[in-house]
Order: C-alpha cells, then structure tokens, then sequence
C-alpha cells in the first residue's frame, strides 16, 4: 500500500496554489543493487487532479521525475473549501487518492 | 466541449471514446489513465522521437514559454523545474530532458480553470537542455529551451 | 610534513583553498588560487541559494515526519504503551521545542542524551523494537528509511521555527560539551585530520559544498538543521548521528558505535555552540 500524499491548497488572489508530495520510489530501470541486479523500473505514470469535482489536470510521467515527487499547479476560480483530489497510477497498478480542502 | 478532449496525452494512444466518456465522468480515472499511457513518446530514445509521439514534431520555437530553472543544479537528482506558457490558449505542456535515456520526463493537459503552468522536479543524468513544449486549443505546438549544468558532488553535506 | 600535505590533498580533492589553510602554521600569505576562488564560488552558491528556497518549500522530508507522527501518536506498543509515556526532556509526551534541548540530562537513565538516543529509547522501551534491530542498520539507504529515522523527523519537524537552546545546568551536560569540543579539535588517523580541518575556520568548501565553521553559532546552526535532513541523491531521510558517523569515515576514523558517548559530546558541543539561533529544519540535502 502507498503511502499518503501530503497536499497543501491555498488561495491566492483568485487562483488557488497547489502543491503536492508524492512517496514513490520513480526506479529508472536502469539501477543496480548491491547483489548487481537491476532494479526493475518502477514509477508513477499517471495523475489526475480534481478541483471541486471537475477534472482541471490530468498528466502522464515517466523516470525522469525525481523520486518521491512533487507537483505545484495553479487553478483559476476555485473556492476556498473546494475539494482537492489528487489520485496516481504507478506502472505496477500501485495506486493511491488522497484529497485537501483549498484553504484561505 | 472539455478541453481536456483537445489535449496532448490523447493524441497518439486514446480513442476518442475514452476521451469523450471522462468528458462526460463516466469513467473511473484508473481506467481512463490506464488505456491512455502513451508509451511510444515515453519510451522513445530521442527527442525526435519523443515529440513526434506527442504530435508535436512541427513545434516551433516561441518565446512564451517560460522554464525557471538552475543554470547550474545541485544535485542531478533533484533538479527544481517551473515552466508556464504565456501563448494565449495554452492546453498542455509536456517537459523533456534531452540528454536523458528516454528524454520525456511529463506531459500535463489543463482544463476549467488550471492555468498552463507546473512546477516539479526533474533527473537529470549530466548536463543538458530541457525543453518545453506548449500545445494550444487549435493544435498547434510550441517549443522552448534552457541548458541546465549539472555539476559533481562534494562531501556528505 | 609537505609529502602528508600532498596526500592529504589529492585524497580528500581538497579545494584550493583549504590546501593554503593546511599550510597556514608555516606561510600565512595566500596563493593567488585562494583570490581568484571567492568569485567563482558567489556566483555557483547564490545559484544554489536561489533554488535551495525552492527546494526547502516543498520538502519531500514531510513524507517522513507524517510516517513518524503516525507511529508517534497510533502506534502501541505490549500492554498498549505509546510514545505518549515518553519524555523528551519537557515531559511525558511533550514533542513541541522539544528537539533544540537536547542534547540533555535524563535522570531516568542517568545518561546525557541527544534526540536520536532518547527517542531510540523509548521507542524499544514503549514500542517494543529491539534495540539490536536498530543497531544492525540504523541509518537509511535508498531501499529503507527505518522508523525511528521517521519519528526522529517527527520530532525535530516540531521545533521548526523555535530558538535552540540545548541545556547547560547539570554537570554531565557541561561535561558533555566540553568532550565534544576536544573530540572536535583532536587530530589522529592516517591523514591527521580532525573535525576542525574542514569545519573550524571560515569560507571553506568541498568542491560545491560550503563546509560551515561549526565554531561560530551562525554557522552551527547550518549544519545543526540539515539534519535529519532528506538526501536528493537517493531520496530518503538522514540524521545527525549518520552525519556525525560519516564525518568519522571521511577522517579514515574507525567509525564509531551507533549512539556512543563521543558522538552525543559531539552533538552536545554543536548545538550550545547553536544555542540561540532559531531552527529551520529538517533539511534538504543534495
């Protein structure tokens, strides 16, 4: 099971700040362990982020994104108390969705 | 019409079925992401290869596109990246680290309201440029570039 | 003595002007390296500086303190203990400014203890692991974090913006900073260093990294808040006891044992000498 984002959403002006941390490895594929085995390749591939129930972003990363990553998107019109839902998809089928309310 | 069904993730891998049934929310996320992954550009070993699979092997150069980047990093592992599109109409950005073994790092669509603009942070296996591109509601693509030095370490820190 | 200078160079890539500090007992006129050096070096630091800010923003160390808040408030350990009964100096489950007095006294155990000691034990007297667990890798790689790390970051996350003020009033804590400061200055192994040769005079570095002078306050306290602190390279949490043990490897010391008396001295003499400096951590690591 993933670990939990961290999410923090905060107005300002009229464009709501997103920022987000991801725990993920983002494995290239390309390591070798100690034992010189390659690490297989293991990283987030998709993201989705919802801002008071509608789709505003949606993406597709690859092992170039360091790893455990972070993410700052902004979002014209939103609210505070709108709902920020925040969901990936790793190339294994990991998944997780973690949600913040924006704050003022 | 959403604009996330003009957008760049589609282009090659999604039908136009899948697009139209997230428009619409009848699909889970997980379903929509896991049709859509476009391995081709992911995957592909070049920059050429990586815009063409996006579609975006015409892009030309615009100076609207903004990369804040070190020019020099302190560490390839982690290199800070916040790039936004000032052409009007911007849809998706898509990031790519030329000199990476797979150079497309990440291509993000907008839509209601998201502004085109995105920080995150890049790996970057030795000095390089990394290069933006912008694609607008009517299907053009644009490109920017800026060299990022990266540098060897020192001690533990 | 100049055939262990040339050692010493080649073997540590020694900057230019730490070659010209080494030298210093016997010419205290600069080479023209050691003017030419500063200028280079404002241009590549303030570059970092500018994206450092960047990076301290989000830092992905979060990751680690929501892991260790979560073992520090759910997890139970036999007969249902909690980290709840633990006192960090300020009493039994007190964490907030916790982490900037200690090193300090516990009349508990009778010891002098730094944060990474204490919270080791109460995490095997509360929690149940095994202290021999802990000491068989006790410090993150790139495939573990292990959970005292996480609680370490917990802990010390707690304090961030509060002044340092490790305790001087028992005995053994003054005992405890006066160790650290000899271990500080005393030079031995194959390249006769000691901690002052890289950190004990001002404007030194290791190729890009500003080495800070742990003997001045404002520059304790750098290296004081970057650990624990998360490591881009490899992407995981490291603490001041690693630090510390990893200074010791670099010197060529034998390394010392995890969470021994030296390194609490050491720890000790670092952060009175940051006393009074407000803390920032945990940090961000390249």
């Amino acid at each position: 099971m993933a670990d939990p984002m961290k999410i923090r959403a905060q107005m300002k002006g009229d464009t709501a700040e997103i920022r987000v941390l991801m725990s993920h490895a983002m494995e290239t594929g390309q390591r070798k362990d100690n034992a010189g085995a390659t690490v297989p390749a293991h990283f987030i591939q998709a993201i989705t982020v919802d801002v008071g129930g509608k789709r505003v972003i949606q993406g597709q990363t690859s092992t170039s994104v360091s790893r455990n990553p972070v993410f700052g998107f902004k979002v014209k019109g939103a609210k505070v108390g709108d709902k920020v839902v925040i969901h990936w998809e790793d190339n294994k089928g990991d998944k997780r969705t973690d949600e913040a309310v924006i704050a003022a | 019409m959403d604009a996330l069904r003009r957008t760049l993730l589609k282009g090659a891998g999604a039908t136009g079925a899948i697009a139209a049934a997230m428009a619409a929310g009848v699909l889970k996320p997980s379903q929509v992401l896991a049709a859509e992954y476009n391995r081709a550009a992911f995957e592909a070993k070049d920059v050429a290869g990586a815009l063409k699979n996006i579609g975006a092997g015409g892009a030309t150069d615009n100076t609207g596109i903004v990369i804040k980047a070190p020019d020099i990093a302190e560490n390839g592992a982690v290199v800070p990246v916040d790039v936004s599109s000032n052409i009007p109409n911007t849809v998706s950005l898509a990031v790519l680290v030329d000199k990476n073994p797979s150079p497309l790092s990440s291509a993000f669509d907008f839509a209601n309201g998201a502004l085109p603009e995105m920080a995150l942070r890049l790996k970057m296996g030795q000095t390089s440029l990394v290069e933006v591109v912008a694609k607008t509601a009517d299907g053009k693509f644009y490109k920017a570039k800026k060299e990022v030095k990266v540098t060897v370490g020192g001690c533990g820190g | 003595m100049k055939q262990r200078l040339s050692t010493l160079m080649v073997a540590a890539v020694m900057t230019a002007s730490f070659a010209a500090h080494a030298q210093q007992p016997a010419k205290k006129a600069p080479p023209p390296a050691k003017a030419a050096a500063p200028a280079k070096k404002e241009g590549i630091t303030a570059e970092f500086e500018k994206f450092r800010e960047v990076l301290e923003e989000d830092n992905p160390a979060e990751l680690f303190e929501a892991k260790g808040e979560d073992i520090w408030k759910n997890k139970k350990g036999p007969g249902g203990a909690t980290m709840a009964q633990c006192d960090l100096g300020l009493g039994a489950g007190v964490v907030k400014g916790a982490y900037v007095q200690m090193p300090r006294w516990f009349a508990d155990v009778g010891q002098v203890m730094d944060a990474e000691r204490r919270i080791v034990h109460c995490m095997v007297k509360y929690l149940g692991y095994k202290e021999e667990d802990i000491r068989k890798q006790p410090f993150s790689n790139d495939q573990r974090t292990p959970d005292h790390v996480s609680v370490i970051t917990y802990v010390a996350a707690q304090s961030r913006n509060l002044k340092i003020a490790a305790p001087q009033k028992h005995a053994k804590e003054i005992e405890a900073y006066r160790i650290g400061k000899e271990i500080f200055a005393y030079r031995a192994g194959p390249y006769d260093f000691s901690c002052a040769t890289c950190h004990g005079d001002d404007g030194k570095r290791i190729r890009t990294q500003d080495l800070p002078n742990l003997r001045k306050p404002a520059e304790a306290v750098k290296a004081y808040q970057g650990w624990p602190g998360y490591r881009m390279t490899g992407g995981f949490m490291l603490t001041q006891q690693w630090r510390m043990n990893d200074c010791f490897r670099q010197q060529r010391f034998p390394e010392p044992t995890y969470l021994s008396d030296s390194i609490t001295a050491l720890l000790a003499y670092m952060t009175v000498t940051a006393n009074g400096q407000v803390y920032k951590g945990p940090g961000i690591k390249r």
